[in-house]
């Protein structure tokens, strides 16, 4: 009796069951069943670019790099080397629209450590490595010739004018700034900065929002005086390049055996990268000596402590870039906000049934990372402020004209001016 | 002299230091990246369940028109006359008058079948990834047009401009081998 009772709740249970499962799978509206010979055409999905081209690409990158440091190093062309820019902007550039570039790579090479759930692909990796071994072994080649940005800004320096010293290296700071802002955000899912702000992106696109194209064609239009001013003032990748460029085994050098002080070179760089034969006496006379040094060297610490300190006030206002943080924010200081019903986010919040203490969780989860992030980023660039304050103090002694090695885009301008025969 | 080539050494000797710390690093980086990387590339794609049509895909994406458009599962479409996604609610006959239609570029082909079934075929040429149909039919019909971003229109930007601004993150990275996230095939993901 027992059994059949059970065996009788079993199927019930199983009735319950099955037409539910059913109804799961139900439409609203049956498809029909066509009695003419209805043929349904199939729904169609192009395929993505081929993973085969995505690796052409890296061999593209690869074989440029090396020509231009073949070019640079042993050929010692300018020439040769303006033909490969301008087919890195026809093929990085134009062709395949900017996108990838080893500069937005910074970006998904911090997000693979922070990110567990992101992990980088081959070909990105790649792209950010490749110019940086490069660079490492020769000088940066992959700023003369194989970046689509540098080329398009490389073409159009029409009359290019020399900076006074102080405000090239004041404006220097800017790519420290942005790289540690650029990681930052990277690193909290937050923005991909580098790209977004890319400002030439829109002209090989031939197609961006108006406010792009501004920033893009202004920067052209200064980049024919002022030469190459993303590259110098902004790019975050060239903080990476002139670290491995200024320790690289082998650089450009202006003349091919030896330099016979004709000062020929002297203007040639537009870049303002060449560095005089130094004047002994005039160094004695500026009083720069082990005394300043020091000063400068204690100076360090105070500096990063300084960069903490802004660091730490700043994360708030940071981390509201971040949508979740922002989205938090609005709702608690501002709750009437919930009855606006043209507020797409908040709307899609409140429909999607997260609660709120799960987004004010989550958002100070994100302003938690912002915290000790913004912290790094500020003692990083306080001990960059003081390093740079540092070298302006140190005295190199310099016989010949030379290349700033950090500084120095191998463009090769100054190889042409040189009389030196090999 | 000698002084001279001591001093030399010294700056030899901090170069080659400072260059095999800086490759160590660089190769400690690619070291930690490659234990976790992918040989296959990453694109974009909308999950049709988590879409809620705000319509930011058409207005977000780099390109013009936005490289979103609206697919058609026909194994989900139940052919109806009435379709939520080709008319107005308030729409005066059901005909292809231009009045009547609810898409603003008129990309929604509608074609009579048999009675009463009629098809309703997509045209990408004239698709700007609104939603709007896509909010009618996911409302009063089975859901059967919904938003993908078609490949070989996109960029495949190296962070989605959409997905910056998509209010429900239905925009994720998905491997390109599976590229797409067609209803039907694809499936709303279990609640865990």
């Amino acid at each position: 009796m027992k059994k059949i009772k059970y065996i009788l709740y079993l199927l019930i249970f199983a009735f319950y069951l099955l037409p539910s499962h059913l109804s799961a799978q139900q439409q609203r509206f049956p498809k029909p069943e066509f009695e003419s010979g209805y043929e349904q055409p199939s729904t169609v999905t192009p395929e993505p670019r081929a993973l085969s081209l995505e690796y052409f690409d890296v061999l593209v990158l690869l074989a440029v790099l090396s020509l231009v440091t073949w070019l640079i190093l042993k050929k010692r062309s300018r020439q040769g080397v303006l033909w490969v820019s301008i087919f890195t902007l026809i093929y990085f550039g134009f062709y395949r629209n900017g996108c990838i570039c080893p500069i937005g790579a910074i970006q998904n090479v911090t997000l693979s450590f922070a990110d567990p759930a992101y992990a980088i692909s081959l070909t990105a990796l790649l792209f950010f490595l490749f110019p940086l071994v490069f660079t490492l072994f020769f000088g940066r080649t992959f700023c003369a010739g194989a970046c689509p940005l540098g080329a398009i800004q490389d073409l159009i320096i029409i009359k290019p004018i020399s900076l006074p010293k102080w405000l090239n290296k004041t404006l220097g700071l800017i790519p420290y700034i942005y790289l540690s802002l650029a990681v930052l955000f990277a690193a909290t899912g937050t923005d991909f900065i580098i790209c977004r702000y890319d400002p030439f992106v829109g002209i090989f696109r031939m197609d961006a929002k108006f406010l792009m194209v501004v920033l893009g064609i202004s920067f052209l239009l200064v980049g024919m005086f002022v030469a190459r001013p993303y590259c110098r003032f902004f790019c975050p990748y060239s903080v990476l390049l002139s670290w491995m460029s200024r320790f690289s085994k082998r650089h450009l050098t202006i003349t091919p055996s030896k330099c016979i002080q004709c000062k020929l070179c002297s203007n040639s760089c537009p870049f303002d990268a060449i560095d005089y034969p130094t004047d002994e006496k005039e160094v004695v006379k500026s009083g720069l000596g082990p005394k300043r040094f020091i000063t400068y060297a204690l100076l360090i610490p105070l500096w990063i402590a300084a960069g903490v300190f802004v660091g730490e006030r700043s994360h708030t206002f940071l981390s509201k870039a971040n949508n979740d943080v922002y989205l938090a924010e609005l709702l608690i200081s501002n709750p009437e906000i919930k009855n606006d019903p043209d507020n797409i986010d908040v709307q899609t919040f409140l429909a999607s049934g997260k609660t709120m203490e799960t987004l004010v969780e989550e958002a100070g989860g994100i302003r938690q990372k912002f915290y000790y992030g913004s912290m790094i980023a500020g003692g990083f660039i306080g001990l960059v402020i003081g390093v740079t304050l540092l070298n302006t103090v140190v005295f190199r002694k310099r016989q010949d004209y030379v290349p700033q090695k950090g500084n120095c885009l191998s463009c090769g301008r100054c190889m042409d001016y040189c009389p030196v025969e090999e | 002299m000698e002084k001279e080539s001591k001093s030399k050494n010294r700056r030899e000797f901090i170069q080659s230091g400072a260059r095999l710390t800086l490759a160590l690093a660089l190769g400690s980086v690619s070291g930690l990246a490659l234990s976790k990387v992918v040989k296959d590339d990453y694109v974009w794609q909308i999950d049709p369940f988590e879409c809620t049509q705000c319509g930011r895909c058409a207005t977000d994406c780099v390109m013009t028109p936005s490289a979103v458009k609206c697919v058609h599962a026909y194994d989900l479409c139940g052919y109806c006359d009435l379709c939520g996604g080709y008319f107005k609610p308030d729409a005066n006959q059901l005909s292809t008058a231009a009045e009547n239609q609810l898409c603003p570029t008129a990309a929604i082909e509608r074609k009579f079948i048999e009675e009463p079934y009629f098809e309703y075929i997509i045209n990408e040429d004239l698709c700007i990834g609104c939603a709007k149909c896509v909010e009618g039919c996911t409302s009063f019909g089975n859901g059967s047009l919904h938003l993908q971003i078609i490949h070989d229109i996109c960029l495949n930007c190296n962070e989605c401009s959409i997905a910056r601004v998509c209010p429900s993150d239905a925009i994720k990275r998905v491997p390109a081998s599976e590229a797409y996230n067609v209803k039907g095939d694809f499936s709303k993901k279990p609640e865990s």
